[in-house]
């Protein structure tokens, strides 16, 4: 932060309310942090639709946060009670019902809006310098919540948790050598038992609740110190005028913060009718199976895991070699992580794209909506087959990047963002 | 002291305060990460489980539990075993070089005494508990299916031996424990003859 206390010569005079912020301000750098983050952060005046998913992750991780608290005040995390204290909260205590599908949506949710959020960020080039650790921290971040929501999900102790839990836990096992000793470790135990639940149930509700809020925080210094770029991809922060604000900059509040507002409340309204009427959103965000307590001697007749992980999942299974299935799996996130490098593009926005991006954007998102589609299905011939085509074709984007992208005819990038305001 | 001998001096001793840590930190790590190990409770309730095979017909299966595993007792038939004997083509791992066995079982039959498999029901790809399809030529496993087992996770197949078959996701044959019989009765899972497990 570059704000420091000579940012804050005090007021002077003023009321009451005026020389109790001076007070703080001698002590705590207060109002040169609202300045820097909120009433002087500048992100441009064309802001879209897309860029409002951000804050709406912030939104439901702290719905997350004060839910999953309320929740952990009733639940019990060891195998003997974890079920029946789950039905307890749905059916005895007050409201208890309301807290908990407000936390199994707002899982759900949070990854829908964190793939837009992406797929955003993927559109106009966000990824791209000067912001490539920005995009890295938010990798990390996507990482944390895969690891939170698979961790969460074992917690209720049913059918589909459990053999979730052991289906990922046993991905470990592909390691050479060591695979087998980690495993077990991972587990605290020969299989899922109460002492893997006791633990992921730590990890669950501190230790990445924890982990997230601080990479949240290192993403917002990040997007604040190389600012937020914009649908036509411009460093608005390369023409400034005489005040040094930038020209088509506007302060983050009340400006963007009244449109976040607006948005808010349009995804409170599908949020809560999610919550009231559709919990479990055709067995989407809550599976069938999970109504059923764990059972170590009986695996579901097809099990699936929840719709946000099915793309990997599919990956996972249209190779068949466990090692090499586990290693694709990680390599399709790994290579989110290399995007800044592999597009050679100097243009940003894929409003001045070639083609090539345009054509090559499309092939990623639709193959990994299929795959998720596909992961959802019993592995059928016919399953393992269009997995596999999807599969090649999610890879064939980030392989041949390189190749594609420094070959774009792109158009000319306007000097200054385009802005169909009322002026 | 000369300034330069000042400066060595210290950059030796950040580099040693460093150091020590640093190796101060494995070790304190070091307790942690082993307390997420199997704890004594855990290592305890691994111990042997007995199994009465006296009514167990031919053909049928029964269940139990070893340290939280599935474990399978199934009395093959004359036609099971029959079915195995030919079948040797279409496996991955045909003479049990890559599964895990102990070396009483790396036969034909995986098995102690070929009437009985005893085999852990976990597929050896992700851990499901694979299903038993003993019907031969079921209609969903299509003609040539000669009974055995399905994961319906990812869609391994293992025949009555709980050889993998070709085409399957799982890299090897599911893992048969450590047992022995007593008598014609029972089975004692986890232990053989020369020690616990």
């Amino acid at each position: 932060m570059s704000a420091g206390p000579s940012g804050v010569a005090p007021t002077g005079g003023g009321g009451r309310g005026a020389r109790f912020i001076d007070w703080i301000d001698e002590r705590f750098p207060l109002t040169a942090m609202m300045k820097e983050h909120v009433t002087e952060y500048y992100a441009a005046k064309n802001f879209n639709i897309w860029y409002v998913f951000g804050v709406l992750a912030l939104v439901v991780l702290i719905l997350q946060l004060v839910t999953g608290i309320f929740l952990t005040m009733n639940y019990k995390p060891s195998a003997e009670d974890a079920f029946a204290s789950v039905e307890y909260i749905m059916r005895e205590v007050e409201w208890g019902w309301l807290i908990r599908y407000m936390h199994s949506t707002g899982a759900s949710m949070l990854f829908v809006v964190v793939y837009l959020h992406m797929f955003r960020g993927l559109m106009y080039g966000s990824y791209k310098g000067p912001r490539e650790l920005l995009w890295i921290v938010g990798m990390l971040l996507y990482l944390a919540l895969m690891a939170e929501a698979f961790m969460g999900y074992l917690l209720p102790w049913g059918q589909m948790s459990y053999w979730g839990a052991q289906v990922i836990v046993s991905l470990f096992g592909a390691i050479p050598v060591i695979g087998a000793g980690l495993v077990e470790w991972i587990r605290g135990d020969y299989f899922i038992s109460d002492i893997t639940l006791n633990r992921f149930f730590a990890f669950h509700v501190v230790a990445l609740p924890l982990a997230l809020i601080l990479l949240v925080v290192v993403h917002i210094l990040a997007l604040h110190t190389t600012g937020s770029l914009n649908p036509d991809g411009i460093e608005i922060k390369e023409k400034k005028g005489p005040t040094g604000i930038p020209l088509d900059g506007v302060a983050f509040h009340p400006f963007h913060t009244s449109k976040d507002l607006v948005a808010i409340i349009g995804f409170a309204i599908i949020f809560a009718s999610v919550v009231f009427f559709a919990p479990e959103m055709g067995g989407y965000f809550l599976e069938h199976a999970n109504f059923e307590p764990a059972n170590l001697l009986k695996t579901p007749d097809h099990i699936a895991p929840v719709w946000y992980f099915t793309p990997f999942y599919a990956i996972l299974r249209a190779v068949p070699s466990k090692g090499w299935g586990a290693f694709l799996m990680l390599a399709s996130i790994v290579f989110l992580f290399l995007l800044p490098w592999l597009d050679r593009c100097k243009v940003k926005s894929i409003r001045y794209r070639g083609w090539q991006f345009k054509v090559a954007l499309g092939a990623l998102v639709i193959s990994f909506v299929a795959l998720g589609a596909l992961g959802l299905q019993p592995a059928t011939p016919l399953v393992n087959t269009g997995a596999r085509v999807f599969t090649i074709i999610y890879f064939a984007v980030f392989l041949l990047m390189p190749l594609y992208t420094s070959r774009e005819r792109t158009k000319p990038v306007p000097e200054r963002v385009v802005y169909h305001g009322h002026e | 002291m000369s300034e330069e001998a000042s400066v060595s001096r210290r950059h030796f001793l950040a580099v040693a305060t460093s150091v020590t840590g640093v190796v101060g930190l494995a070790l304190t790590a070091a307790p942690f990460i082993a307390s997420f190990k199997p704890s004594t409770r855990a290592q305890a309730l691994g111990a042997p489980v007995t199994v009465d095979i006296s009514k167990l017909e031919e053909g049928a299966m029964v269940r139990v539990v070893w340290r939280g595993q599935p474990v399978w007792v199934l009395h093959r038939s004359k036609a099971m075993l029959g079915a195995l004997l030919d079948s040797t083509v279409g496996l991955k791992d045909p003479d049990s070089n890559e599964s895990i066995q102990p070396p009483y079982a790396k036969n034909e039959g995986r098995a102690l005494r070929p009437d009985y498999l005893v085999v852990i029901g976990n597929c050896t790809h992700l851990g499901c508990a694979p299903l038993e399809r003993f019907e031969v030529a079921a209609s969903d496993m299509g003609p040539d299916w000669r009974g055995g087992f399905f994961c319906p996770c990812h869609g391994s197949k293992f025949d009555l031996a709980a050889r993998v078959m070709d085409g399957s996701p799982a890299p090897t044959n599911l893992t048969i424990p450590p047992y022995r019989f007593v008598g014609d009765e029972l089975v004692i899972v986890g232990e053989d003859a020369g020690a616990a497990a």
